[in-house]
């Protein structure tokens, strides 16, 4: 608006973001790269040069399957807690500006909850000795309590619930913010409250579905402790793997080609969904 | 003026004072300063500090800094970055098995003058690591048992053999450490199975080891990394049966939990930290006089007393009474981990026990 000392006002206020994102995100990453391709010195060390041992190390069917395990979970995860914070949301925005805003700041307070304290309360709740198992005896349903976790259901339940309030808070402004006149529209013209909801409301915010199921599968695919505490080994996703080649195995060349490999699913996922997926609707 | 002190000047001052305590490594070194002994930050520091310094001040009139350090391999990392620069980050640490033949592959720590360590004597062969060339590099410090733990409400009859692992009545009652590097299961079924860990020397013996250990997988409910879950669901009967830490465990019954450890028939699990000197450490006459302090039956019986730890010298040596040394320790020859294994072999092994633990 201001012409060109308008464009270099605009150039410099991106400066101090673009310094703190490249300090802290560029930076740590090329490290990571590097160190995924270091090579093993006469003493077990390791130094910088360029080697592809670790990457060759991936390729084995054992690391592979994990990659598309981790994947094919958290996909299942993005798509669970669409199919239960859509209609929530949904019915929400029907709902008066007051309940709207204390059903929001409720679901913000959830946010608080950290991957541990969650991990940690469903292993109680899934336990033999304290947990749901113990009601299911009580109302006659089964006749001994029995223990539900470690397994492949319980790491589902903890990470689905743990992305519930992110799937909501990412599709409400979208859904909040759709014309009404469009369903009023289509139930003018006959269609059932079900079809108007899948022919009109879903395509409509077609975009902040998709962006919503990414932004979940990438967030559940970096969480470690609800695998490795609700799950079996097999269920162990690479995060978990990552953590251990660090941690305890202190090969982080390794660690890093793992992470190397988890960042390109990543970003080979919002690639392919915003290249594909994302459509021109709106 | 001068003696108002605004926030900056505050500020200034705190900074300085940082970089000043950064920098004192060196400063202490050239003053000639306190021997700095290195031991696992938490308790083990905070007992160390305790118990151990103060009596070894008095006796020697050398003072100690106390320096916490991390287990595992970290420890090993911050001592070869040290040594870049020409310094010592302690003069004298712990250091568990695994990274320590890793930096003796390296060559990172001093050769010791046994000369100068005359309890070196009470100690057995397999608490001295020696290089090559035989000069002794590693002297044991503290060490502990892992041993059979059960619960007794669950299972009154404490089985008294690590084959109760694969005995199919313990199907998804059993719990295990997660790595292959701190359960020491190879050692486990190699000693239960294959009459001692000398089958591990090979691949194809490792490889014969796996084969049975995984017979152990299905019987398995949780693999655990952190000692707080597993030791909850064995005090609550959730899982009433796996491997744990035997003084641990012994704190949990004394507190009145269902808890027994026992030792099976083939041994506990002995594992240990033994004392290191970094390459450029200076002061080597006080390093000798504090690993010869550690050795004595005397030090020996107050750790077993106040930290809980398994001495590393010979029982008759000491006076700790029947009840004390069980608390601790067992007369059953213990399984010794092959620490070398793990460095040799060290990512074929962690694949394997990867692909082994899930199914």
């Amino acid at each position: 608006m201001n012409g060109q000392g308008g464009t270099l006002g605009r150039v410099l206020d991106l400066v101090p973001s673009s310094v703190m994102i490249g300090v802290f995100f560029v930076v740590p990453f090329v490290l990571i790269l590097l160190t995924s391709f270091s090579v093993e010195t006469e003493t077990g060390d390791y130094a910088l040069g360029f080697s592809l041992a670790h990457f060759e190390r991936f390729a084995t069917w054992f690391y592979i399957e994990r990659a598309l395990f981790s994947a094919g979970l958290c996909a299942l995860i993005a798509l669970l807690s669409l199919l239960i914070a859509f209609p929530f949301t949904y019915l929400l925005t029907r709902f008066g500006p007051r309940t709207q805003t204390l059903w929001l700041i409720y679901i913000l307070a959830q946010l608080s909850l950290s991957e541990v304290l969650i991990a940690f309360s469903w292993q109680i709740l899934l336990s033999r000795t304290g947990g749901v198992a113990n009601i299911l005896v009580w109302v006659g349903l089964a006749e001994k309590s029995f223990a539900m976790a470690p397994s492949a259901g319980a790491v589902l339940a903890a990470l689905v619930y743990l992305a519930v309030p992110f799937s909501v808070l990412l599709l409400y402004p979208a859904i909040s913010r759709m014309d009404k006149a469009l369903t009023e529209a289509s139930r003018t013209l006959g269609a059932s409250p079900l079809r108007s909801f899948f022919t009109v409301v879903i395509p409509v915010t077609r975009p902040a579905i998709i962006s919503s199921g990414v932004t979940i599968f990438v967030l559940t695919l970096g969480a470690i402790i609800v695998p490795q505490v609700l799950g079996k080994p097999e269920h162990w996703t690479l995060s978990v793997l990552i953590t251990d080649q660090a941690i305890f195995n202190f090969n982080m060349p390794f660690a890093s080609a793992l992470a190397v490999v988890l960042l390109i699913i990543s970003a080979s996922v919002i690639f392919a969904v915003s290249k594909f997926g994302g459509g021109r609707r709106t | 003026m001068t003696t108002k002190i605004t926030r900056r000047r505050l500020l200034g001052t705190a900074a300085a004072t940082g970089a000043a305590s950064l920098a004192a490594p060196s400063i202490l070194r050239a003053a000639d300063g306190p021997l700095r002994v290195g031991t696992y930050g938490g308790f083990f520091e905070e007992s160390f500090r305790k118990h151990v310094y103060p009596d070894f001040t008095e006796k020697t009139g050398i003072e100690v800094q106390s320096v916490a350090v991390p287990t595992g391999e970290t420890w090993l990392v911050q001592i070869k970055n040290a040594a870049r620069a020409g310094q010592a980050p302690a003069d004298v640490s712990l250091m568990a098995g695994t990274p320590r033949r890793e930096g003796a592959r390296q060559k990172v720590f001093r050769a010791l003058d046994e000369s100068k360590i005359s309890n070196l004597g009470n100690m057995p062969d397999s608490f001295q690591d020696r290089y090559d060339d035989g000069s002794l590099y590693g002297v044991g410090g503290v060490s502990w048992y892992i041993t059979l733990c059960t619960n007794s409400d669950e299972i009154p009859e404490a089985p008294d053999s690590w084959a109760a692992l694969w005995d199919e009545q313990y199907a998804g009652k059993i719990g295990l450490l997660g790595l292959a590097t701190n359960s020491y299961l190879l050692e486990v079924t190699a000693t239960t199975y294959f009459g001692g860990t000398d089958i591990l020397d090979t691949k194809e013996g490792i490889e014969k080891v796996f084969a049975k250990l995984s017979e152990v997988v299905p019987n398995v409910r949780l693999w655990y990394k952190d000692e707080g879950s597993f030791q909850q669901a064995l005090q609550d009967g959730e899982i009433p049966m796996g491997q744990y830490y035997h003084d641990v465990a012994g704190l949990a019954a004394a507190e009145g939990f269902p808890v027994v450890s026992t030792f099976p028939k083939e041994g506990g699990i002995l594992d240990s930290g033994f004392w290191i000197v970094p390459e450029n450490a200076k002061p080597m006459d006080e390093i000798a006089e504090f690993i010869n302090y550690m050795a004595r039956p005397e030090t020996q019986a107050n750790l077993a007393r106040n930290l809980g730890t398994a001495p590393v010298i010979r029982r008759d040596l000491m006076d700790l009474t029947d009840e004390e040394f069980a608390a601790v320790s067992s007369e059953t020859p213990p399984i010794i981990p092959r620490y070398e294994i793990y460095g040799e072999h060290g990512d074929w092994i962690s694949d394997k026990w990867n692909q082994m633990i899930a199914g």
